[in-house]
């Protein structure tokens, strides 16, 4: 299963929801305002780096790049162009988008 | 209305400010005054190349205001007053020299 | 504007920004109100609390998404005679970022301070 977040985790539950559905090997897609997730020594951060034992989690680049994240991104966490967008939705049986 | 020249067709909105900034070039610049039946003098260069640096530094095209005060700070202050810059562009300073600088309508122009 | 606005006082304005820069369009919306507003010679003060803080984040780059990226309007809120720029200290802990992080310089207060501020205005605008 892919998971998709595009919301801040400061303002929305949407990723904790996430996370806490998202089975073992799952994978979670990190999109538009989901990627200040992906931000390290955040109030979140100790939140995605436990869920990075179970699941792999990616963050689109250009919209980490958009918000000025980029150089910001904790360890463990991939970063995907559009392209890897497409793959990891190929690869993957069913998308979940948590809104 | 769309500007036509060397037979190719520039988009403009409905009040003339281009559609597609990249499309800027001088001789467009020129064709744009032109069409308003003006001249452009280097102190009207001086100007436009102002509000280009500037929105090329800031993303946004300068009220009145804030383009005579930092003409001021940046020319001299005998070209920011509104006197000097209302004589180069009757049209409204900021309003008429961002459309010859391909630039938006400065936000909070009517 | 009321008619208190004839005899002189300027009102004191006070826009919110609470949302990130992109996710939808609310903060370029204010900061366009805020660069009108700014013609009609009020006392202005913009405060960045919640996620409003991200969007005065260094370093934005909207290439690939193709959208503007607004961030360098903020740096030019002096000419237009903005200069309170108030910003959650709390919001930025949370987020792992400090005042270096961002593109202007602001004042950092507290949620407690913050509150005070919002009091002590004539108009609020929430973004």
């Amino acid at each position: 299963m892919l998971h998709t977040v595009n919301k801040s985790p400061f303002e929305h539950r949407a990723l904790e929801a996430c996370l806490k559905f998202a089975r073992q090997g799952s994978a979670v897609l990190l999109i538009e305002d989901g990627v200040y997730a992906a931000a390290r020594d955040t109030a979140v951060s100790g939140q995605v780096q436990d869920a990075l034992k179970r699941v792999s989690i990616y963050a689109l680049k250009s919209d980490l790049e958009a918000r000025g994240m980029q150089n910001r991104v904790m360890d463990g966490i991939r970063l995907v162009d559009y392209g890897g967008f497409v793959d990891l939705v190929a690869e993957h049986n069913a998308v979940q988008s948590w809104l | 209305m769309p500007i036509e020249m060397n037979g190719k067709t520039i988009e403009t909105d409905e009040e003339g400010y281009l559609a597609n900034r990249s499309d800027w070039d001088e001789d467009i610049a020129k064709e744009m005054a032109r069409l308003d039946d003006c001249d452009l003098t280097d102190s009207h260069w001086e100007v436009i190349n102002f509000l280009r640096e500037y929105y090329e530094e800031y993303q946004i095209a300068p009220a009145v205001r804030v383009l005579t005060k930092a003409i001021g700070k940046k020319l001299g202050a005998d070209k920011g007053n509104s006197k000097y810059l209302y004589e180069l562009f009757p049209y409204g300073p900021a309003k008429q020299a961002c459309k010859y600088a391909g630039l938006p309508k400065p936000t909070g122009c009517v | 504007m009321t008619e208190e606005g004839a005899g002189g006082a300027a009102k004191r304005f006070l826009y919110v920004n609470r949302r990130a820069p992109y996710g939808s369009i609310y903060a370029l919306e204010s900061l366009e109100v805020v660069l009108i507003g700014a013609a009609f010679e009020q006392d202005v003060s913009l405060a960045f609390i919640g996620d409003g803080v991200y969007q005065l984040v260094k370093g934005q780059d909207t290439k690939a998404l193709e959208v503007k990226n607004f961030s360098p309007a903020f740096r030019a809120l002096e000419d237009y005679d903005v200069t309170k720029l108030y910003v959650e200290k709390e919001a930025l802990e949370a987020r792992g970022l400090s005042e270096a992080d961002l593109v202007v310089p602001v004042q950092v207060v507290g949620a407690e301070r913050m509150a005070e501020i919002m009091e002590a205005q004539d108009v609020i605008l929430d973004f």
